[in-house]
């Protein structure tokens, strides 16, 4: 340009690539990560939760391409987990009665083009529509979708689902994928190959476009993009790895059943993007991590495990709608300004009465729990091992009274912790801008 | 009478609401090169008449000719890929993009790289290139890391006329570009608008009048969806129906 030697010195995008270890050191982190994982947490518990996490951040991170890149409410996104698990459960009993196959690595592949394949039918006509009527259109079609699974009983089982057996597949190098450690690096491999291929789709023409369109879907027209068509692609694309995800499933659990692709598994994986956080990359996987493990342990723990999952929810709605990753992301300038260490304290501060509220909430759950649904066992139960009867008052008057006094110094304390906040923040500009 | 078909021509070009009719029949051809001003009062139909010719509305009856081919009815994006970008009256921008991939996402279909999936938009030297010389061109190139949706009111209408160039449209339809400005901010819109028109075709609304006179060609006055008078500023400002509709209230 002929006023580049004038123009001001600003660092603009090059084009050329970072450094090997900017550029690559995370998925390289990520990759020693998943190798070593399983000889850290060997328990068998801890290689089917793992298991299902990998499997989780692929489902999680195809449907943040429609919710948090495109824009896209969904509430219907398990039926391509769903297809994609029933079609490879069936691919893998066909090609165990043909005698020879391809061996077991492959099959996620017949997930994920089930789930394109699904993807561009249901697509079609879903994504004409964006906002409301898109989502409302998805949840009609996942309830289509989950209820023919209980009339087409021949493709989906049933009640009882598709069984199928992973171990009966061509063996390459003697790998049976009988014990889950084989299981696992199978789906981690999946999860890398996965999680890497969506990254990379961000990163494209198609992924800007897409991120334009759910900012401003008019605005998008008038620069030439067919709306309808960005939401199609993206659809499409998202029921391909959703599909992987649904392959690996199967492969997994070796049944796939209707409740897999039903409202409950499109609302969890909404769950797990929302509290991971939709406005990053790293939000879903976050989110699927710790959903997961929360819903295999608390379920361990108590029956009313669900309530608490819609209690998470909402609090991370309210008071945390950038989810984890986004809280994380906001602790980013004053790491850099060093200023964390100002504000660490308020947060500490906060949380403590915060866990006060939750001990009392619970507590105020459990105690309703043995009086309900456990009431032929009687009000004797324990709570943190400490036993009590839930039909005396003391324990109720405790649970209150720990309820109401938590929740009053969170809130308090909360108000300092945006305060100090927002002082650490200008204390962590003027920092930067002095240096 | 010259053989060359008009950047843009409206023949009877009507849209109605139900039975309300906003545009009640424009006839209007704009040269190639020409910049040409709308004016008139409040609620005469002139966004309206700019969402006919953009596509965002279908219009009811009449033709629009883009370079001799009709494009009435067509939908937004078929418009745009044809040569006519626009901005809007409202700041109508991708608010959580930075400045640089509003530009950039602006400049991407003229690019022919479409929906491509298969290939990294940071290699694109191309649409770099195309979108560094844009945020040059709108003095945004050191907000380029900005979100959008931060910029003030005059740093985004300056996008809003980014994201309309950026496309290689030759016929740039501008609705209000400098309304709420201060007078310095109004003097660097102008001269911005100025710029960008130099080798297109403008079509731009105004209330400003200082703004229509110093830049337009040719100005139309568009009363209760009609053209009353469409002619070279002087004659304009000389035309007695125009003074009695419009002007007279508005130019002291």
């Amino acid at each position: 340009m002929s006023d580049a030697a004038n123009r001001p010195a600003i660092d603009l995008p090059s084009g050329r690539s970072k450094g090997f270890v900017a550029a690559y050191g995370i998925w390289i982190a990520a990759i020693i990560a998943l190798l070593v994982l399983p000889h850290i947490f060997s328990s068998g518990l801890a290689l089917t939760t793992m298991s299902l996490m990998g499997m989780m951040i692929i489902f999680a991170l195809s449907y943040n391409m429609l919710l948090g890149q495109t824009g896209l409410l969904s509430f219907g996104h398990a039926v391509f987990f769903g297809l994609g698990g029933f079609l490879t459960a069936h691919m893998m009993n066909a090609a165990e009665d043909g005698g020879g196959s391809l061996p077991l690595v492959v099959f996620p592949l017949v997930g994920g083009v089930t789930g394109l394949v699904s993807g561009i039918v249901l697509g079609a006509i879903s994504t004409r529509r964006a906002g409301t009527a898109f989502a409302m259109i998805s949840l009609g079609i996942g309830e289509l979708v989950s209820s023919s699974a209980l009339i087409l009983r021949h493709f989906f089982g049933g009640e009882e689902g598709v069984s199928t057996n992973r171990t009966n597949l061509t063996h390459v190098f003697g790998i049976s994928f009988g014990p889950q450690i084989q299981v696992y690096y199978l789906i981690a491999a999946w999860c890398f190959v996965s999680a890497v291929a969506m990254y990379a789709l961000t990163r494209t023409p198609f992924g800007r476009i897409c991120n334009a369109v759910r900012d401003n879907p008019e605005r998008a027209r008038f620069i030439g993009y067919d709306t309808y068509s960005v939401r199609f692609i993206a659809f499409s694309l998202a029921g391909l790895f959703a599909g992987v995800a649904g392959g690996l499933a199967a492969i997994n659990f070796e049944i796939m059943n209707s409740a897999q692709m039903g409202a409950t598994q499109s609302g969890s994986v909404i769950l797990m993007a929302f509290i991971g956080g939709i406005g990053g990359f790293a939000g879903p996987i976050i989110g699927a991590i710790l959903v997961t493990y929360l819903q295999v342990m608390l379920s361990d723990i108590t029956e009313a495990w669900q309530l608490y999952f819609g209690l998470l929810f909402i609090g991370m709605v309210m008071f945390a709608p950038s989810g984890i990753a986004g809280l994380l992301a906001r602790q980013l300038p004053l790491w850099q300004g060093r200023q964390l260490h100002k504000v660490i304290p308020f947060y500490v501060l906060a949380l403590l009465p915060g866990l006060v509220a939750v001990v009392g909430l619970s507590m105020v759950v459990e105690m309703t729990y043995q009086l309900t649904v456990h009431a032929p066992d009687g009000p004797a139960m324990t709570f943190f091992h400490v036993p009590f009867d839930a039909d005396t008052v003391i324990p109720w008057i405790i649970a209150i009274v720990l309820l109401i006094t938590g929740t009053w110094l969170f809130l308090r304390a909360a108000r300092m912790v945006g305060h100090s906040y927002g002082e650490a923040v200008l204390a962590a500009r003027a920092r930067r801008a002095a240096s | 009478m010259t053989s060359v078909a008009p950047a843009l021509q409206l023949t009877g070009l009507r849209k109605r609401f139900g039975v309300v009719e906003i545009i009640r029949g424009v006839d209007l051809a704009i040269p190639s090169g020409e910049r040409h001003a709308m004016i008139g009062p409040n609620g005469a139909g002139k966004s309206t008449l700019f969402h006919v010719i953009s596509g965002h509305y279908r219009p009811s009856d009449g033709s629009i000719r883009l370079r001799g081919e009709e494009i009435g009815g067509m939908a937004p994006q078929l418009i745009n890929r044809r040569g006519l970008s626009r901005s809007f009256q409202v700041t109508n921008i991708f608010p959580r993009l930075s400045v640089w991939e509003n530009v950039r996402c602006a400049t991407l279909w003229a690019m022919g790289y479409k929906y491509s999936f298969w290939r990294s938009v940071e290699k694109l030297a191309d649409a770099r290139q195309k979108t560094e010389e844009i945020l040059t061109e709108i003095n945004l190139l050191d907000r380029w890391r900005v979100p959008a949706g931060v910029l003030t009111y005059a740093e985004q209408r300056s996008l809003e006329i980014g994201l309309a160039i950026a496309g290689n449209a030759d016929i740039l339809l501008l609705d209000e570009p400098t309304a709420g400005m201060s007078h310095a901010e109004t003097e660097r819109a102008v001269a911005l608008i100025r710029k960008v028109s130099e080798k297109r075709t403008l079509l731009m609304i105004e209330h400003d009048m200082g703004v229509v006179f110093g830049l337009a060609d040719r100005i139309s006055v568009l009363v209760y969806g009609e053209i009353i008078a469409s002619d070279t500023p002087e004659r304009i400002k000389a035309n007695a129906a125009v003074q009695q509709a419009y002007l007279g209230t508005e130019v002291a």
